[in-house]
């Protein structure tokens, strides 16, 4: 249910991406990676979930490192909601979420009962039962999320990866995929592009910024008025409001700081 | 029984599906080797395979037992091998390969298959006979597709894009040498040379069975077994890897092993288009897209396609044959086209 990086080094095509990276996830919390585009998150999952193997340093899923073990037992312990859709055209709903029984079974395996639990509970909990005889390709943005978190929670693992979950959805299904989250309690790294919903979702945020840590911990601690300004480039700060949700508001210009600060360098 | 049990698409229906289709595919088998320019009813049939099987020698009309044991099994038994080994090649690559427009010669197998024919049947006068076109076309089967591999290839890494693309700038190179040998060969030469790369399975002789139905049989069993892993890479390369699929090494297996079926085909029948781009649309339209089903229900269906389709080669414009190609084409595609008119899940991707 941990799960540490440890000084991470990764070079794709010759250009270091990520560089001496740290993090930790204990169990049952709700990380969030944040960080301005081409930061390196998407890499830095693709670490996680073993598509990249590192030049340097580790990544450990309940302390042993995912490159000691096979890519099916690390399977079983990490399972990943991304943004590649694949070209799933003929799979039903149920058909999609069995998906995620296949780490547990060899070549020879056939489904048991064991699979067919996971998969109708998986369904129960991301309430995407009344849609698994549905054709995938038919479904709505919002309802194609819940499906994928279904696959990945059919896969029963110890640690969810998420990548951008609420890309492109309308603000109601952003809301509905967060608070599903919330109830699933699966410890989780979610990368995170609406620092909106990532202050409401997570526990902790680690902020990369060109392939480094620049700021980890608690969302208050770590989303300071400086490192809105030097990371994301706006003026704005978070705070918790009297009813103890953390917002960010954001300055009438946001904008304007940059500005004045381009004016001071140039 | 639930609705959901009798739908084609519950895991159940290949339990009553795929002994349906078998035996209508038995059934056609002994229409097919029955029906010619001499017909033989079902009875006789029956005893000639019965009295070759037991070891003996029939007793009825000897030119019956010839035509029955000689000719028309063989090629009806190289037609179904055919089918079904084009149909489950063309639903592993259109899976692998992450493109619907696939079918089994997408990697160039039937370019240099055809080239090396081509060398074969027009650069030596015949001398070297039915397996030398054979060989030939197996070599250069292998060659092409060692040549798309080698170029779609980078870092070890089979990118399926490249791979497509590789594939289909080698065929034209190899199109391109066919295309000069065939302006080069007498009449004649070319007619064969058409006849063979639109396939046919005329030639057949009991010889080549057992390594055919080897390498189709076979190949079929081991892909079927990766049913799990080929539904695993409908979900893109990322979510396969995160699914615990070692997509690279899996592909570069399915890639190799499917070629060498496509490539034994085409090496016996010639280059028959279209059964293995349509017959894995239509099953799995008919059936869904989880290769556990559509692998076995495939096979079926394509063997039984190809049967009827040699039937009517041979029976349509008697006394002449027709290659298998125009046929396949001829009645495949306006039904395949029905059906992609009428499939409304295609509408939203």
């Amino acid at each position: 249910m941990r799960l540490s990086v440890d000084q991470l080094d990764i070079t794709l095509d010759r250009r270091p991406i990520l560089r001496d990276v740290c993090l930790e996830v204990g169990p049952g919390e709700i990380v969030g990676l944040v960080g301005p585009n081409g930061s390196g998150k998407s890499t830095l999952l693709r670490a996680v979930y073993r598509s990249l193997r590192p030049e340097g340093g580790a990544v450990r899923v309940d302390g042993d490192d995912i490159w000691t073990i096979p890519a099916r037992a690390a399977a079983r312990r990490t399972a990943a909601v991304l943004q590649d859709v694949g070209h799933a055209t003929g799979l039903c709903v149920r058909e999609i979420v069995a998906l995620g029984r296949t780490p547990h079974h060899g070549l020879l395996g056939r489904d048991g009962p064991e699979d067919h639990e996971a998969v109708d509970r998986a369904l129960d909990e991301c309430g995407a039962r009344p849609l698994a005889d549905r054709d995938f390709a038919s479904l709505s943005g919002g309802e194609r999320q819940r499906v994928l978190l279904a696959r990945a929670l059919a896969q029963r693992p110890h640690l969810l990866v998420l990548d951008e979950l609420t890309n492109h959805l309308d603000i109601r299904a952003r809301f509905e995929l967060l608070f599903l989250i919330r109830a699933i309690g699966t410890t989780t790294l979610a990368v995170l592009h609406d620092l909106d919903l990532a202050v409401r979702l997570c526990d902790h945020l680690v902020v990369l910024q060109q392939g480094a840590v620049v700021a980890a911990g608690p969302v208050l601690d770590v989303l300071t008025p400086a490192v809105l300004r030097d990371v994301f480039g706006v003026a704005a700060s978070a705070d918790r409001h009297a009813d103890g949700v953390v917002r960010i508001v954001y300055a009438a210009d946001p904008l304007a700081l940059q500005l004045v600060e381009r004016a001071a360098a140039g | 029984m639930t609705p959901r049990a009798l739908s084609p698409r519950s895991p159940l229906s290949v339990l009553v599906l795929l002994p349906v289709l078998l035996a209508l595919l038995v059934l056609v088998m002994m229409v097919a080797v029955g029906i010619g320019a001499v017909n033989v009813p079902l009875g006789d049939i029956w005893h000639i395979v019965l009295a070759h099987l037991g070891g003996g020698s029939y007793a009825g009309d000897p030119v019956q037992d010839q035509i029955v044991w000689n000719f028309r099994i063989p090629r009806v038994v190289l037609a179904a091998l055919a089918g079904g080994g084009l149909a489950v090649a063309g639903v592993v690559l259109q899976a692998v390969v992450a493109n619907p427009l696939a079918d089994p010669y997408v990697l160039g197998v039937s370019s240099g298959a055809s080239l090396g024919a081509v060398l074969v049947m027009t650069l030596t006068t015949g001398a070297l006979g039915g397996l030398g076109v054979s060989s030939a076309a197996f070599a250069g089967a292998v060659a092409a597709v060692a040549l798309v591999f080698l170029l779609g290839q980078r870092g070890g890494r089979l990118a399926p894009t490249r791979l497509v693309l590789s594939g289909v700038a080698i065929g034209y190179l190899f199109l391109a040498a066919t295309s000069y040998l065939q302006l080069r060969a007498t009449p004649n030469e070319l007619r064969s040379v058409m006849f063979w790369m639109l396939g046919s399975v005329a030639g057949a002789q009991w010889g080549q069975l057992p390594l055919v139905s080897g390498a189709v049989l076979g190949t079929t069993v081991v892909l079927a077994l990766y049913g799990r892993q080929l539904n695993a890479l409908l979900a893109g390369d990322e979510s396969a890897t995160a699914l615990g699929v070692e997509v690279h090494r899996l592909r570069a297996a399915l890639l190799v092993l499917s070629s060498l079926l496509t490539g034994t085909i085409i090496a016996v029948a010639g280059g028959i288009g279209f059964v293995g781009l349509m017959i894995p649309h239509l099953v799995r339209l008919a059936v869904g897209a989880d290769h556990r089903r559509l692998l076995p229900l495939a096979a079926v269906t394509g063997a039984i396609y190809l049967v009827v389709v040699d039937l009517l080669s041979r029976t349509l414009d008697r006394p002449n044959e027709l290659p298998l190609g125009i046929l396949t084409a001829l009645f495949g595609a306006p039904f395949f086209l029905w059906l992609l008119r009428r499939n409304k899940s295609l509408d939203s991707v």
